[in-house]
């Protein structure tokens, strides 16, 4: 059977991929709603890692205030839903548009700078949107905002059940890591990458990376709300809390865990983080320390997350043929 | 106008922007000359006032405890450059905020773990706790005292950095670290005193505000991002800058809480000025920062030699 995968880290991402399609069977069949929950949370948040990396990984952009697109994703089906207005499509429009407009604006400021001034810059702006938020008292300000109903839309794709809102998440994560690995290889996603690298070259190739970087960022925060609409109808309660910059760094934290510009490995760093947060946390209310510990080791000794030691085994099965 | 308010305004700025100062100098060096983003420097101000509030509750004086309380901050600054952030120099800055951010975490847990959950109020001696007149104007001596010591400690890490050799091999290095290394200059040595010193002020900017605020887990993480927007705004590797951008930015922010209403009042209805003041003065330094990094990405008071 040729066309099954023939790599260690090919058939683990297939086996993911096929779990995780099954999952809500799975998990209904062992009577565990919970897990499913746990699983939706993740791959949510897996769709904001993956957007993340878009521009850290393969663009070598490193944001501190991702976070904020998926606060802004939220509250465009919160604030919404504040007036009664329950149209999926509108939320979907809204996050990206409003999104799409964030990032343009504070992309073209902030990709003026390069290094430790983006993180700072991209920081700024994440926090002025958070602070906005937080004043806003209408929409609950730090107390956040409850949203009563999920985002209507037409039967088939309705998300009002568990099994509908996880397929939803589900959906959307296909095609991001779809439209990720199209990007990567395309004349565009090189180019982003060309200029990570060296980008003096790919400007005295002729290349304007200054809107290629620019494209790229507007792209991955349009991504990411999506993440944050699904995130908005998932814990029906959002409050400006999602977009600090803690959050940020949590986001990065997912994909070093999973292995920086690679297709799959923000999905994987994410699931494993979230699975780690809640068995931690289960057995110790001390459990941020063991985080920690994790994060200092994974950068001085880790090399490239789990997609990096999956890519090991790999080179290994090689060399033994 | 109320003059009373504006004096003790002014007053309060010149606190916030001075406990920045003192945040902000190391954070600043440890940036400019070792290259390295610090986002825990916030938990060594939480550290700072926790041990100063342990010792004081063991021998009863506020001195003692801020004077032990440095060495112990230093003490743990200097163990963490040794085993950890020494290690990290030379890897990129996506790797500092990493580590950083895993030691805050660790940092945040480990506070948890031996002081408990809640806050740690600190008490202070009756000589400082009481107000002092000035003409028709009451003044807290405690609020005198932060200003006076922070004025200090700039005065003496002027004196350091201009005057002493040490403060020459620290100047050069935020000019051209690789030259200093070329000269000679045991570098690993100047890395480690520079890390400890700088963690040791922003101790004592802790020790200074808990009697104020208490102790708290997680206090230095909102305090450590307008320091880096201090450190932005003044020029990475600057302590004069970091001086001049902490006092603006001490001032735009509590100037900004208490008359940006009233400001705005002039130019719009006041329901609307009610709701966008606070978010607006709370806006103001990461706008002066995006600013500064959009115009002027140097900083305005960059260190000499580096453009």
């Amino acid at each position: 059977m040729s066309w099954l995968p023939t790599t260690v880290s090919g058939r683990f991402y297939s086996l993911l991929l096929l779990v995780l399609a099954c999952a809500p069977f799975i998990f209904e069949w062992a009577n565990q709603p919970f897990y499913l929950d746990l699983l939706s949370r993740a791959l949510i948040l897996g769709i904001a890692a993956i957007s993340l990396n878009l521009i850290l990984g393969f663009g070598g952009m490193v944001s501190l205030g991702h976070a904020a697109y998926i606060g802004i994703g939220a509250y465009c089906v919160g604030i919404p839903a504040y007036y009664d207005f329950y149209n999926g499509w509108l939320h979907l429009a809204l996050a990206l548009s409003v999104s799409a407009s964030f990032a343009l604006v504070t992309g073209a400021i902030s990709l003026r700078t390069k290094g430790v001034y983006f993180i700072m810059i991209t920081m700024a702006f994440s926090q002025m949107a958070y602070f906005t938020f937080l004043s806003l008292e209408e929409y609950g300000a730090d107390d956040g905002l409850v949203i009563y109903s999920r985002s209507e839309f037409p039967e088939w794709l309705s998300m009002d059940s568990s099994t509908g809102l996880y397929y939803w998440i589900f959906g959307v994560l296909l095609l991001s890591l779809f439209f990720t690995q199209r990007l990567v290889r395309s004349h565009f996603g090189r180019v982003i990458v060309g200029s990570r690298y060296n980008e003096q070259r790919m400007q005295a190739l002729g290349f304007s990376t200054y809107r290629y970087r620019l494209a790229c960022y507007v792209i991955s925060a349009m991504i990411c709300s999506v993440a944050g609409m699904l995130l908005g109808n998932f814990t029906s309660f959002i409050s400006p809390d999602m977009m600090g910059w803690t959050r940020s760094g949590e986001l990065i934290f997912m994909v070093i865990i999973g292995g920086v510009a690679t297709l799959f490995g923000p999905l994987v760093g994410t699931i494993a983080f979230v699975l780690l947060e809640e068995f931690l946390s289960a057995i110790t209310i001390y459990w941020h320390l063991i985080f920690g510990v994790m994060l200092v080791l994974l950068v001085l000794f880790g090399k490239g997350g789990i997609h990096g030691w999956l890519a090991m085994l790999d080179r290994r099965a090689a060399d033994h043929d | 106008m109320d003059w009373n308010l504006l004096v003790t305004q002014l007053m309060n700025g010149l606190q916030l922007g001075l406990l920045l100062f003192l945040l902000a100098s190391g954070l600043t060096l440890i940036f400019g000359i070792m290259d390295f983003i610090n986002l825990s420097h916030g938990s060594f101000y939480m550290i700072g006032a926790y041990f100063c509030g342990t010792i004081v509750s063991i021998t009863g004086s506020f001195v003692a405890g801020v004077l032990i309380g440095l060495v112990g901050v230093f003490a743990v600054g200097a163990l963490i450059e040794r085993f950890i952030v020494r290690y990290l120099y030379l890897k990129d800055h996506l790797d500092h905020v990493l580590v950083t951010f895993g030691l805050i975490l660790i940092f945040d847990t480990l506070v948890h773990l031996l002081w408990g959950p809640s806050g740690m109020a600190i008490p202070l001696p009756d000589a400082l706790n009481g107000q002092v007149n000035l003409g028709n104007l009451q003044l807290p001596t405690y609020r005198l005292v932060i200003i006076v010591a922070g004025l200090m400690v700039a005065v003496m890490l002027y004196f350091l950095v201009a005057k002493t050799r040490l403060g020459m091999l620290i100047r050069a290095g935020a000019s051209n670290r690789s030259m200093v290394e070329a000269l000679g200059v045991n570098i690993n040595r100047l890395f480690l005193i520079v890390f400890a010193l700088g963690t040791a002020m922003a101790g004592l900017a802790g020790m200074l505000i808990a009697p104020i605020t208490e102790a708290s887990i997680g206090m230095g993480n909102d305090i450590i991002i307008i320091a880096l927007v201090v450190v932005i705004v003044g020029g990475i590797g600057s302590v004069k800058g970091a001086f001049y951008a902490a006092l603006i930015i001490g001032m735009i922010d509590t100037m900004s809480r208490s008359y940006l209403d009233q400001l705005l009042q002039l130019v719009m209805p006041d329901n609307y000025a009610e709701t966008a003041a606070p978010a607006l003065s709370a806006m103001l330094v990461y706008i002066l920062m995006a600013a500064v990094l959009a115009f002027r990405p140097q900083g305005l008071f960059p260190p000499a030699g580096m453009k």
